[in-house]
């Protein structure tokens, strides 16, 4: 009866002692397309993410803290984001959130996150409304729409050498508003011009191609995407043109290569996703990936990692200008924003004003013998401080 | 710039264009066939011409390991593509157009945009259980080199053509040779046959030749036959010009050979080869022409690029109609009463 009351007693203690050093819970979150067509990249958005919170359990533990991941679905949809992004505002123990993939979804959703203060790290949205808007939770480790255009021309002038340049476009927004931006930072530079011009032919590229065969350029820029651009390049190849043909992201998919044909050859597209092999550091990340996940880590996994970590060092920052206690939703927005981060696999990261990494990257890939290989990363620096 | 380069310039933007206008004469000759004798715009030709560039395409890739003869294989392509092609334009007749021989002009008409857009999504499942959609042509050795490359034996022929400054691959030949023939056997079998005297008088007046024991229906299978085989020769014609194509790349050429096919007049079969021929050049001259307005330095034409080729071909369309709205060959029909 003694020997059960002194168990009983040890169990009770044990319990209360437990209870003692339960750690208060910290969440990090990601809103990424966890179903439907894109949740290929969107899960890879999360798991990035996991592996940096794993990283960091230990520390926290020290702390007292008990560091997870809570992953959301917007599948890629700008309502559905916003909805998630609500649940995530009413989730206290969220301090901040990993996402989007698309900016479509990213600009509601941190809009509706603005008044609680969740601060937002973006692993890939583009465009310059994601930031333009100032908003003080938003912010974003990639390179922004507006600085393709600059980045292709400067490839354009410093390694094709290109002294006569024929721009086409799709006569799309996304089309028209990069073979401007091309346009116009070639002739700040004197670069002459030959032709800029718009079609939306998928088919006969008959005239144009004449055109350039008269005129001879030394580079042929193409703001388009890959199924339009794949045609155009075929045609010019088979007219004995070895032009070198360059674009943006819209060029990014294997279709191009294949319908390309034997003309995939001097192509050559800037785009915000790394290969994988692109980045110095990502050989251990790569290989941590595939034991957790069970599969090949690809370009938005190490950019989700990258921005796990920017979220996950801001929020120890906190921590620590707190007097190592639970920091407010207030106080990790500002940690992130104003912070320094390193030992990120795109190297280290800080934000303008508005949120824009002060030194992105882009990358530059060659399409050779209908093989993608980086020809070379070029760096961009926010529009403004 | 001057006109010494000029001049080979513009000679070889007409001679593409003239190439380029073989494929849409041929496209143009589906419509204006089975015009002429139902007074129907097959709105689903361009999915019958595009089945015949793709199954060109499953020709070509399942020939390309062979050693044969290049041209063998094309002649392969044709018929495979002349076979199926012909043989689905039959079927659309007798299970969309046939059941509907007596309704108003309108049903049909719905009905054949309607087959268009259930054979484009046909053809893209097709393909894409195989995992593909952008289908490349692997065409033989050969096809794609300049046509009378140095040093071969035409060397002083190509000579000649280089200096009048026209560039043309072995293909862009082929393509003519093609076209030519097809256009050959369409006027012997249509002028100088029994079945196409059979098919002229259905197209004339169906009731009066049915009358004279001519079985108005099989005609019209004829002439279906005969108008998708034409569609498969051009899908595969295209097929080799333009190297890509999917399931959805028949409508813009459809639309342009069906305005070849008015602007020419429809129902009448040199009109149709005339629009095309016609149509090709006209685009490949208002591509070219800020280049022209650039060096003649006239500012208005320096603002006319690529862009303006549709549109162009638009207006030439609107132009010809208003003054004579039959179209270029067409025969007005006011004495069908």
């Amino acid at each position: 009866m003694k020997k059960f009351g002194l168990t009983a007693m040890m169990l009770a203690g044990a319990l209360a002692l437990g209870n003692a050093s339960a750690a208060t819970v910290i969440k990090i979150a990601t809103l990424s397309p966890l179903s439907g067509g894109q949740s290929d990249l969107g899960t890879q958005i999360k798991n990035g993410a996991q592996l940096a919170v794993n990283e960091y359990k230990a520390q926290f533990a020290k702390l007292g803290f008990d560091l997870q991941l809570v992953g959301y679905d917007d599948q890629a949809d700008p309502a559905t984001g916003t909805a998630s992004a609500r649940k995530i505002a009413a989730d206290k123990s969220i301090l901040a959130v990993v996402g989007t993939l698309n900016s479509g979804v990213a600009i509601p959703s941190s809009a509706a996150l603005q008044p609680s203060h969740v601060a937002m790290v973006s692993p890939a949205n583009t465009a310059n409304q994601v930031t333009d808007r100032g908003l003080s939770n938003m912010n974003r480790i990639v390179a922004r729409d507006d600085a393709q255009g600059p980045a292709g021309a400067n490839f354009i002038m410093s390694n094709l050498k290109a002294k006569k340049v024929y721009i086409i476009n799709d006569k799309t927004a996304y089309g028209e508003g990069l073979a401007k931006e091309v346009e116009k930072a070639l002739k700040a530079k004197n670069v002459q011009v030959v032709a800029y011009e718009g079609t939306e032919e998928k088919n006969d590229f008959s005239s144009i191609i004449a055109k350039i065969q008269l005129q001879k350029p030394d580079a042929v820029y193409f703001g388009g995407i890959y199924n339009q651009a794949g045609v155009f390049i075929k045609q010019l190849r088979d007219k004995g043109l070895d032009t070198p043909v360059i674009g943006g992201d819209g060029f990014d998919s294997a279709e191009l290569a294949t319908i390309a044909g034997a003309g995939a050859n001097n192509i050559y597209f800037t785009t915000v996703a790394a290969p994988i092999d692109a980045l110095p550091a990502a050989k251990i990340f790569a290989g941590n990936y595939q034991k957790a996940f069970k599969k090949p880590a690809q370009g938005f996994g190490a950019f989700g990692y990258d921005a796990g970590k920017v979220v996950v060092q801001g929020v120890l920052a906190a921590i620590k200008n707190n007097g190592n206690k639970l920091p407010t939703r207030v106080q990790v927005e500002n940690a992130i924003r104003k912070g320094a981060f390193s030992g990120l696999l795109s190297g280290s990261v800080t934000f303008n004003s508005v949120g824009d990494r002060k030194a992105a990257k882009m990358y530059v890939m060659n399409v050779q013998g209908g093989k993608y290989k980086l020809a070379t990363t070029v760096n961009v620096s926010a529009p403004r401080n | 710039m001057d006109l010494s380069t000029l001049a080979p310039f513009l000679v070889n933007v007409v001679v593409g264009g003239l190439v380029l206008g073989f494929v849409y004469a041929i496209i143009a000759l589906g419509y204006t066939m089975v015009y002429g004798v139902l007074q129907l715009i097959n709105f689903a030709h361009s999915e019958v011409f595009v089945t015949g560039a793709i199954v060109g395409y499953e020709v070509f890739r399942v020939l390309e390991p062979s050693p044969m003869n290049g041209y063998l294989k094309l002649i392969i392509a044709l018929i495979a593509a002349m076979i199926v092609s012909g043989g689905l334009n039959v079927l659309i007749e007798r299970l969309a157009y046939r059941p509907l021989r007596n309704a108003p002009k309108l049903v049909p008409l719905i009905t054949a945009i309607g087959v268009s857009l259930i054979l484009q999504d046909l053809l893209k499942i097709i393909e894409g259980l195989q995992g593909r959609f952008d289908l490349t042509y692997t065409l033989p050795q050969g096809f794609s080199n300049k046509f009378c490359a140095t040093g071969s034996s035409c060397a002083a022929f190509g000579d000649t053509l280089r200096r009048i400054g026209v560039d043309l691959q072995v293909k862009d030949i082929i393509l003519v040779v093609v076209a030519l023939l097809s256009l050959a056997v369409l006027n012997y079998l249509v002028n100088h046959t029994r079945l196409g005297r059979a098919i002229r008088a259905v197209a004339q007046d169906r009731v009066t030749a049915g009358l004279m024991g001519i079985d108005s229906n099989r005609m019209i299978s004829a002439t279906f036959l005969i108008g998708g085989a034409l569609g498969g020769v051009s899908g595969v014609l295209f097929g080799m010009k333009f190297g890509t194509v999917n399931a959805y790349s028949g409508f813009d050429p459809g639309i342009i050979a069906f305005t070849a096919a008015v602007l020419g007049g429809i129902g009448s079969i040199p009109g149709a080869v005339l629009g095309g021929l016609l149509l090709g050049v006209i685009q490949n001259l208002i591509g070219v022409t800020n280049v022209l307005g650039s060096i003649t330095g006239i500012a208005n034409l320096a603002a006319i690029d690529a862009s303006y080729q549709r549109i162009g071909a638009f207006i030439v369309l609107v132009l010809i109609l208003i003054f004579k709205p039959t179209g270029l060959l067409g025969k007005s029909n006011t004495e069908k009463v």
